[in-house]
């Protein structure tokens, strides 16, 4: 059984806030960290190759701090763990970094299961795991809230639609993203830190991929341009109403109403 | 499309772009500044040089010619034929867009059995449902569902498409914007059209905090999913409008590898962690039956009844619907507390919430500090009015609805 986790590197929150006179970010103090809906990703993978034996590998696409967080999944068992990072992936949207990691996991190899957390929390898109399964053409079940049966040959998931779950079988290969609450996550052991101290983790460049078409990668083969960032606007903010009973329910309804509730 | 250059000679290592890129992607190497994989492109390091060493080359790219993709297509989700309010929200706000630039609306209805269905969203303003009606659509299975989306897009081109923001949505969406190689922006909460039919796409990043204006202006369609209960929702027309045109595709394209085992009716047993929308009781309420009144104007929102740590402890409610540093802490889309004083034990735990209106007798009570809207007033006699006034609303919906 050979599963693939992709992981990603966030910030370690997600109070960004913009200067309102120049427009630009302020991060201080900002650290990063594992995407945390990527650890239940790792601990479903970790927990059928437990079941079942074979091997759990994870692939991240940034910058090179991020092998930060491949360490980091080594200290939870996983078994190799690659980096894709070349400035040419620099400015990449949904389409391109989907791509990216697709190439990425072409040339690491084949895998009969692809596990994705939920979402990123910096991103909140969560369309880069379909994303990644339609370039490979592979079929994939998002929102998967249980694993019902694993075995050699597919793989029984429950998806959460909402109003209802939807029970499905899958052959491998194939792709999952699995939610928030699935499983509890291990924590890194102090062991397996002191053992992977310097297990290697592998860089890919665009020399490395089998595509090297620069225009298919960043921003050049990234489709949407963000064309301004700005801060949200200002909820009204503590309006104190007095009055008749009367007036004040036609206020409360009317703030209802205009705000959809009703 | 373009790439940043820097200028090795004139930069003199003021290091002023390193500390302005917000995503620490610019770094100092063997005496020269370079910009690594973590740079988004936003471009802030260009003007934070001080000797305009960094500069952004243009690079051209393919124009598609935009002329050839007319049309919004709304994509339908439903369950069994239900029509789900994302649709009507999608088509309200697809009609505005379409409206600017002259184009019509369509909607892509998908599923097995909902010929009759397909009737009613023409009283919505759409100018053509595709219909898609087979045995192998009953369920929901990504891979034939966007085969399905895949052809019609094929054969009609549209400049758009809307899909709700929802678990179907956000599943299928990106499969097919990428099948298309074209942009998919998620959950925008704001849409617009430009004279050349680029879509204004504005979504929250960041977790909100920021929000981000995306555009798709060289790759056609233009994907976008919408936030739920953001758009307003197109209104019913005395008459039906437009037309319904059945659609086929070949068998081939309707096998799935995915098997659908059951389908589960979830049980609607939601804590108040889970609730969109709360209503809290606090020491303001006299007896414990009188958390019934609450109870309704509870239910008429679609929420669900929570209380102060004082009515747990009074037996009022069990522990479970506690909000508080001892019970649960909550972020609701909407919370109104009920004679609530706004201890920092329970605002600690429901501030983040994003709608919050207090109703409270005392003026000086600290819940007016984090309250949106306060309402200083006697919550037995605000409460049963407000409850009057959506019950009367209610009914005139109904009937007006057919």
């Amino acid at each position: 059984m050979k599963i693939l986790v992709c992981i990603k590197q966030v910030p370690g929150t997600t109070k960004v806030e913009v200067d309102e006179q120049t427009g630009v970010l302020k991060r201080d103090g900002v650290e990063s960290k594992m995407n945390p809906y990527d650890l239940y990703a790792l601990e479903v993978a970790l927990r059928i190759k437990e079941k079942l034996g074979g091997s759990v590998t994870v692939l991240t696409m940034g910058p090179p701090q991020a092998e930060a967080i491949i360490k980091e999944a080594y200290m939870m068992g996983v078994d190799d763990g690659f980096l894709l990072s070349d400035r040419k992936f620099a400015g990449a949207d949904v389409l391109a970094t989907s791509y990216t990691l697709s190439q990425g996991i072409k040339v690491i190899g084949t895998f009969d299961l692809i596990i994705c957390g939920k979402q990123t929390t910096d991103g909140d898109t969560a369309q880069v795991g379909p994303a990644i399964a339609e370039h490979l053409n592979i079929p994939h079940v998002t929102w998967v809230s249980n694993i019902r049966e694993v075995n050699e040959r597919n793989i029984v998931v429950e998806q959460d639609l909402a109003d209802s779950l939807e029970v499905v079988e899958l052959d491998y290969p194939c792709l999952i993203t699995v939610e928030k609450d699935i499983v509890q996550p291990r924590l890194p052991s102090y062991k397996k830190k002191l053992e992977t101290r310097y297990k290697p983790i592998q860089v890919l460049s665009l020399e490395s991929l089998q595509d090297r078409n620069e225009n298919n990668y960043g921003l050049n083969g990234s489709p949407t341009q963000v064309e301004r960032i700005f801060p949200p606007e200002v909820k009204a903010e503590h309006i104190l109403w007095e009055g008749q009973p009367e007036e004040l329910a036609e206020k409360a309804f009317h703030l209802l109403k205009t705000e959809k509730f009703i | 499309m373009g790439v940043i250059q820097i200028n090795q000679e004139l930069c003199d290592l003021c290091k002023i772009c390193m500390e302005k890129c917000p995503f620490k992607a610019i770094e100092l190497k063997e005496n020269k500044i370079e910009i690594n994989a973590g740079c988004k492109m936003c471009r802030i390091c260009i003007k934070s040089c001080p000797n305009q060493a960094i500069t952004y080359e243009e690079r051209l790219k393919n124009e598609v010619n935009k002329e050839q993709w007319k049309g919004i297509l709304v994509f339908v989700e439903h369950v069994d034929g239900e029509i789900h309010p994302i649709t009507l929200e999608l088509l309200g706000k697809a009609r505005q867009l379409a409206q600017k630039v002259g184009h019509p609306v369509y909607c892509l209805f998908i599923g097995n059995r909902i010929e009759h269905k397909a009737q009613d969203l023409l009283y919505y303003g759409v100018d053509k449902v595709f219909l898609y009606d087979h045995e192998a659509l009953k369920y929901y299975r990504v891979d034939v569902y966007a085969n399905v989306f895949e052809d019609c897009i094929k054969k009609i081109k549209p400049c758009c498409v809307l899909v709700g923001g929802t678990s179907i949505g956000r599943s299928l969406a990106p499969r097919v914007a990428t099948r298309f190689k074209t942009g998919l922006t998620a959950d925008c909460t704001v849409l617009d059209m430009k004279d050349n039919t680029d879509l204004i796409q504005i979504r929250p990043a960041f977790g909100g905090n920021i929000m981000a204006q995306i555009v798709t202006p060289n790759t056609r369609p233009q994907f976008a999913t919408v936030r739920y209960k953001v758009m307003d929702e197109a209104q019913r027309c005395d008459q039906a409008c437009g037309t319904i045109e059945r659609m086929s595709i070949e068998d081939a394209k309707l096998k799935s590898k995915i098997k659908v085992i059951e389908v589960v009716q979830k049980q609607r047993e939601l804590g108040i962690s889970e609730a969109q929308v709360l209503v809290v009781g606090g020491r303001g309420l006299k007896e414990s039956k009188d958390l019934a009144l609450l109870e309704e104007l509870a239910t008429l929102l679609g929420g669900q009844v929570a209380v102060t740590r004082p009515l747990v402890e009074a037996g009022w409610a069990p522990h479970t619907r506690q909000i508080g540093l001892s019970g649960r802490t909550v972020k609701p889309k909407l919370i109104i507390t009920c004679g609530v004083s706004g201890a920092i034990q329970f605002t600690a735990c429901m501030d983040a919430s994003e709608r919050i209106i207090a109703i409270n007798k005392d003026k000086k009570a600290p819940i007016f500090k984090i309250a949106h809207y306060g309402i200083v007033a006697d919550l037995y006699e605000v409460i049963p009015l407000l409850i009057q006034k959506i019950k009367e609303d209610r009914k005139g919906v109904e009937a007006y609805a057919i």
